[in-house]
C-alpha cells in the first residue's frame, strides 16, 4: 500500500514533468544521483543550469529540503566540484526579506548533487513572491543564477513565527515526520531568530513541549510523547510524536528557553483548547 | 465471610432435615454439571421455557448461567459470575470467537435452538476440555439424526409475543434411514422494540434475524460414520440500547466435517475427528442514533480453523477420554470516525491489530470407580498459546504503549481437576480441586482504545499480562428421596493475576465524553465464591414445586467488590403436570445488589420479584402432533432491572405469548 501511495504521485509527476522538460533528458548518467526525486525548476545562465529538486516536485510554505546539481550546458556534464551557497528572497510590497536556510554543500559519497534547506516562513501571493539566488563558484570562478519561484501555501500549518516578550521574532518550522503514520513518530522541528530581514540563526538549547490533539475527536490526545530537545549535531529539535489514528492533529507547543522560561504557548487543558503556538500534521 | 460460612452450614442442615425415600431419578443431580435439552425434545421435559425461546433464555433459565444483557438480543453468558473471556464456550467442540470488540456478538447468538439439541454446562475445571478456563464450559451439541429406521418427517413452528410485537417462524425437514440423514431447518425472529413494566419503550431494542443449517451424515461401512455440517447466521438492524451504537450486521457461517468411528477394539471407542471453520462478521453501526458526537463505523472480523480427535478408552475401573484439539483465529477490528468538518482526513484505526491465536491442546480425563458408591475423576489439559500480531499498523499502534512489545507471544497453559464423589444411602458428596489458567482474550492483550460503556472508560490491552491461574474448591452435597430433593453447592475461586483494567490517569481518552483510560492488569488475587441450594418436592402426583437460592460473592485482595457479581438470588417454581398438560407458575427474585463495583460503573440495583405463568397442551392428530403453549411473563408488569444489566437497562414488562408447534411424520 505504501508502495502505491508514495511512488504513484512521484511517477504521475515525473511522467508530467518529463513532457515539459527539455530533451536533454538523454544525457548518460551512470549512476540517477537524483533518484526519487523530482525536479522543480531550471535556473539557467549562460553557462549553466541550475536543477532544483525536492521530493514532492514542488515547493511548499515551511520547511523544504532541496537538492540542487549544476549542469555544462556546453558539454551536457553535471559540475561535480562547485562551491555553493544561496540566497532565498520574499519581495513584499513594502519590503524585502530572506528566511532561515542552511548552507548548500556537497552530499557525502555523491558525484554532482548539492543539498541543504530553507524554511518559507510565509506563501507567495498574488503581489508577493519569492525568489531564489544561487551562487556558485566552479575552479575560482563565479556565477550566479536566479529565477522567481513558485511557493504556494502548505495545506496545513508547518510554520510558525512568533514574537517574545523583548519584541525578537522566532520561526518554528516542522521538518519531521514528512510521512506520518500512526505509532511513535520521530519529529524534528527547526528553531531560528530573526536577526534581521537576511540573518536568520538557528536557535540553540531551547526546549519544544509538544501536546498533539485531535480537536475532531474531544481534544483527544495521545500518550508517549516526548518534547523536543536540542541536538548539536543537526541543529534541529528532536522528539517523539505518538499519533493514536489517521486524521487532523494539531501540534500544541509551548517554546522555552534555556533558562526554562517560556517564550510563547499555554498548557492545553479543559477550558484552554489549544496553544497560541501549533503546528498541524494530517495524514 | 463468617455470615457466608453461616448462611452455608444453616441451609446445609435445613436441607438434611428432610428425609424421604430413595428414587432414580434420570437427571443426575450430582455433579458440576448442568445438561439444559433443547428443542423437540424438551417438550417432554420441564416446561418452563417457552417453545420457540432463543438460546440465550435457555441459557437463562439453567441455574448455573446468568446472562449479561446489553439489549434484548445477543447476551453473553456467565458462569460462576465469569464472563466469557473466563470460561470455554463451544460448538459441539468448536471454537468460535466473536468478532465485536466490545462483546455485542458473543457466539451464542450465531447460533439458534434450531441449531442445538443440547447444552452442557459443566463448572470449573472440569469444563476443560475443550479449552483452557477459568469459571468452566459450556459447549453445544449440534442437533442431528440418527441412522436409524427409515423416516421423514416435517416440523413448522411459529410464535408470537406481544410485548415487542415478536414474531418468530421456523421449519425444519429432517430425513434419515440406517446408512444417511440429512436435517434442514431455518427459524426467523424478528421483534420491534420491547416496554418495560409501566409501559415505558426502550428505544433501539429491536432485532432480526434468521439461522439456516444443514446437518447431514453418512455410514462408512458398519463402524464409521462421516457428518458435515453447515450453519448460516444473519442478524441485521439490531439494537443494543445500553450501548452507544447497534449493529447493521452480525453474520457467521460455521462449517464442519467430522469422521465418527464407534468402535476400535475392545477398549478403544468412540473416536471422533473433526476440523471446522468458521467466520464471524460484525459490523457496528450508529447512523441511526440520534446526537452522536461523531459518526463511527467499526467493523470486526473473526475467522477460526480448527481441529480435534477425541477417543474413549474403557478398562476395568477406569473410563478415560483423551480429546486433542487446535485452532487458529485471526481477530480484526478497525474504527473509522468520520469528523463533523467533512474537509478533514477521516479517523482511522485498528482495535484488533490482526491478532493470530493458535492454539494446540491435550486434554485427558479418567474416571476411576474406586468402589460401588465412589467414584475418582481426574482432568487435565495441557495446551500451548501464541498471540502474534499480523498487521504492522497495528503492531505500530501498540507499541505507542508498549515501545518493547514483540509481535509475538507464546504461553503453556495447564488445567487440573480432581472430583471425588461418595455416595451413601440418600445422600451423595461431591468434592472437587481445581487449578486452570487462561491466556488474556485478544481484546485484553492487544485492544486499542475500546470504549466500555459500562464504567465510561476506553480500554486498551497489555500484551504483557501473564497468564491467570485460579485455584478452586467446591464442594456439592445431594439428597435425593421419592418425592424431596435437595441439593447444596457451593464454590470458591481464588484468581491469581485476576486480569482487570485499571485507570491510567496520564493518558487521555479517545472517546468523546470518557471519563478515561484503562489498561488490563492484573490483581495480585481475586476471590469468587457461590453458593446454591435447590429443592424439589412433589406434592402429589400432578404438583411439583421448586426452589432455588443462591448467594455470590467476589472481591480482590483488598476487600473491594469485583463488578458483575450476582446478589442474593432466589427461584421458585409451582408445576402441573397431567397427561398432556402442563402448567407452571413461577417466580424469580434477587435482593438489592449490596455488593457492588462503583468502579467499574455499577450501583445498587434494587431487589426485584417478577411473576410468570405458562401452560401448554400436546394434541395429536393421528401421528401428527400440535403442540401448542402460551404464557405470560412479568404478570404485574414490574419495571426491574438486575445486575446483570449493562447499564441498568430495564427489563421486559408484561409479555404474552403464544407458540405453536406442528410435527408432521
Amino acid at each position: 500500500m505504501k508502495f502505491f501511495k508514495y511512488i504513484l504521485p512521484i511517477f504521475i509527476s515525473l511522467t508530467i514533468i518529463s513532457c515539459s522538460s527539455d530533451d536533454d533528458e538523454s544525457t548518460p548518467v551512470e549512476v540517477n544521483e537524483v533518484e526519487g526525486l523530482i525536479k522543480v525548476q531550471e535556473l539557467t545562465n549562460s553557462t549553466h543550469a541550475v536543477e532544483i529538486f525536492t521530493e514532492s516536485g514542488q515547493f511548499e510554505q515551511g520547511y523544504n529540503e532541496i537538492t540542487i546539481r549544476v549542469k555544462d550546458l556546453a558539454t551536457n556534464v553535471f559540475v561535480d566540484d562547485a562551491t555553493m551557497s544561496w540566497i532565498p528572497m520574499m519581495n513584499m510590497v513594502s519590503m524585502s526579506h530572506s528566511c532561515p536556510n542552511s548552507m548548500l554543500t556537497k552530499v557525502s559519497g555523491m558525484e554532482t548533487i548539492y543539498r541543504g534547506y530553507i524554511v518559507f516562513q510565509m506563501a507567495e501571493n498574488a503581489d508577493e513572491g519569492w525568489n531564489l539566488m544561487v551562487n556558485y563558484s566552479i575552479a575560482g570562478e563565479d556565477f550566479e543564477a536566479m529565477s522567481d519561484i513558485s511557493v504556494p501555501a502548505s495545506a496545513k500549518q508547518r510554520v510558525t513565527t512568533f514574537m517574545d516578550a523583548e519584541g525578537m521574532r522566532y520561526v518554528v518550522a516542522l521538518i519531521a515526520p514528512e510521512n506520518p503514520d500512526v505509532m511513535v513518530n520521530d519529529i524534528t522541528m527547526g528553531v531560528y531568530k530573526m536577526e534581521s530581514m537576511m540573518s536568520f540563526p538557528v536557535v540553540e538549547n531551547y526546549m519544544i513541549k509538544l501536546d498533539p490533539r485531535m480537536p475532531s475527536m474531544g481534544n483527544h490526545t495521545s500518550p508517549n510523547n516526548e518534547d523536543l530537545m536540542y541536538d548539536a549535531s543537526s541543529e534541529m529539535y528532536n522528539g517523539k510524536l505518538s499519533l493514536t489514528m489517521t486524521g487532523y492533529w494539531k501540534l500544541n507547543l509551548m517554546i522555552l528557553n534555556e533558562a526554562g522560561d517560556v517564550l510563547k504557548g499555554e498548557e492545553v487543558t479543559e477550558t484552554n483548547e489549544s496553544s497560541s503556538l501549533f503546528l498541524e500534521i494530517e495524514f | 465471610m463468617k455470615k457466608t460460612i453461616f448462611l452455608l452450614v444453616s441451609l446445609f442442615i435445613f436441607s438434611q432435615a428432610f428425609s424421604q425415600e430413595t428414587e432414580n431419578d434420570t437427571i443426575k443431580k450430582v455433579a458440576l454439571s448442568e445438561v439444559i435439552v433443547i428443542g423437540k425434545a424438551n417438550l417432554k421435559n420441564k416446561n418452563d421455557v417457552k417453545l420457540l425461546s432463543s438460546i440465550d433464555q435457555y441459557l437463562e433459565k439453567s441455574n448455573k448461567v446468568t446472562m449479561i444483557k446489553r439489549g434484548n438480543y445477543a447476551w453473553e453468558a456467565t458462569l460462576n459470575n465469569m464472563l466469557s473471556e473466563r470460561i470455554s464456550v463451544t460448538i459441539d467442540g468448536m471454537q468460535v470467537f466473536g468478532a465485536c470488540t466490545d462483546k455485542m456478538d458473543p457466539i451464542t447468538s450465531y447460533i439458534d435452538v434450531s441449531n442445538v439439541s443440547e447444552v452442557g454446562i459443566t463448572s470449573g475445571q472440569q469444563g476443560s476440555e475443550h479449552g483452557s478456563t477459568i469459571g468452566g464450559g459450556i459447549d453445544f451439541k449440534l442437533q442431528k439424526s440418527y441412522f436409524d429406521k427409515e423416516e421423514l418427517t416435517a416440523g413448522i413452528e411459529t410464535g408470537y409475543e406481544t410485548n415487542g410485537d415478536a414474531k418468530t417462524v421456523s421449519s425444519e425437514v429432517n430425513f434419515s434411514n440406517k446408512k444417511f440423514f440429512i436435517n434442514t431447518d431455518g427459524i426467523y425472529r424478528t421483534s420491534n422494540n420491547y416496554k418495560t413494566g409501566g409501559d415505558n419503550e426502550v428505544l433501539f431494542s429491536q432485532f432480526n434475524k434468521y439461522n439456516v443449517s444443514l446437518v447431514s451424515g453418512i455410514k462408512l461401512g458398519k463402524n464409521n460414520a462421516l457428518i458435515g455440517s453447515l450453519i448460516y447466521d444473519r442478524a441485521t438492524d439490531v439494537g443494543y440500547p445500553a450501548l452507544p451504537m447497534d449493529v447493521s450486521l452480525a453474520e457467521a457461517i460455521i462449517t464442519s466435517l467430522e469422521f465418527q468411528r464407534d468402535s476400535l477394539n475392545s477398549t478403544l471407542s468412540n473416536w471422533r475427528t473433526k476440523v471446522y471453520f468458521n467466520s464471524v462478521t460484525h459490523v457496528m453501526d450508529d447512523t441511526k442514533r440520534p446526537n452522536v458526537p461523531i459518526h463511527m463505523d467499526m467493523p470486526g472480523w473473526s475467522d477460526t480453523f480448527g481441529f480435534y480427535s477425541k477417543l474413549n478408552y474403557k478398562k476395568g475401573k477406569h473410563s478415560m477420554l483423551f480429546n486433542m484439539s487446535g485452532f487458529y483465529n485471526k481477530s480484526l477490528a478497525e474504527m473509522t470516525m468520520y469528523p463533523n468538518d467533512q474537509n478533514e482526513n477521516i479517523m482511522f484505526m485498528l482495535t484488533w491489530p490482526d491478532v493470530r491465536t493458535t492454539s494446540i491442546g491435550l486434554f485427558a480425563e479418567d474416571e476411576i470407580n474406586l468402589k460401588e458408591n465412589q467414584r475418582l475423576k481426574v482432568t487435565a489439559r495441557v495446551g500451548v498459546h501464541n498471540n502474534e500480531i499480523k498487521d504492522e499498523f497495528g503492531l505500530n499502534s501498540l507499541k505507542i504503549f508498549y515501545p518493547e512489545m514483540e509481535e509475538s507471544k507464546t504461553r503453556m497453559l495447564l488445567n487440573l481437576s480432581s472430583q471425588y464423589e461418595i455416595k451413601h444411602k440418600k445422600s451423595a458428596f461431591l468434592f472437587s480441586l481445581g487449578y486452570g489458567e487462561r491466556a488474556p482474550s485478544v481484546t485484553e492483550g492487544y485492544g486499542f482504545y475500546l470504549f466500555n460503556s459500562f464504567d465510561n472508560y476506553d480500554y486498551i490491552g497489555n500484551p504483557d499480562l501473564k497468564n491467570e491461574k485460579s485455584y478452586e474448591f467446591s464442594a456439592v452435597y445431594n439428597y435425593t428421596a421419592s418425592k424431596f430433593k435437595a441439593g447444596l453447592e457451593a464454590s470458591y475461586f481464588y484468581l491469581n493475576d485476576y486480569i482487570i483494567g485499571e485507570t491510567a490517569p496520564d493518558i487521555g481518552q479517545m472517546t468523546i465524553g470518557a471519563n478515561g483510560v484503562r489498561i488490563y492488569t492484573a490483581l495480585d488475587g481475586a476471590s469468587l465464591f457461590n453458593s446454591k441450594l435447590s429443592v424439589e418436592y412433589k406434592i402429589s402426583p400432578s404438583f411439583t414445586y421448586d426452589g432455588h437460592v443462591s448467594y455470590h460473592l467476589g472481591r480482590d485482595n483488598d476487600g473491594t467488590n469485583l463488578p458483575l457479581i450476582s446478589p442474593f438470588t432466589f427461584k421458585s417454581a409451582l408445576q402441573f403436570k397431567k397427561n398432556l398438560f402442563d402448567a407452571e407458575v413461577n417466580m424469580t427474585s434477587a435482593g438489592q445488589q449490596v455488593n457492588y463495583s462503583s468502579y467499574f460503573g455499577e450501583n445498587k440495583t434494587d431487589s426485584y420479584a417478577v411473576f410468570n405463568l405458562n401452560a401448554s397442551y400436546i394434541f395429536y392428530l393421528n401421528k401428527n402432533k400440535l403442540y401448542a403453549k402460551a404464557g405470560v411473563e412479568n404478570i404485574f408488569d414490574k419495571e426491574y432491572s438486575t445486575y446483570a444489566d449493562w447499564n441498568n437497562i430495564p427489563r421486559m414488562g408484561r409479555n404474552f405469548f403464544i407458540n405453536l408447534s406442528y410435527t408432521i411424520k
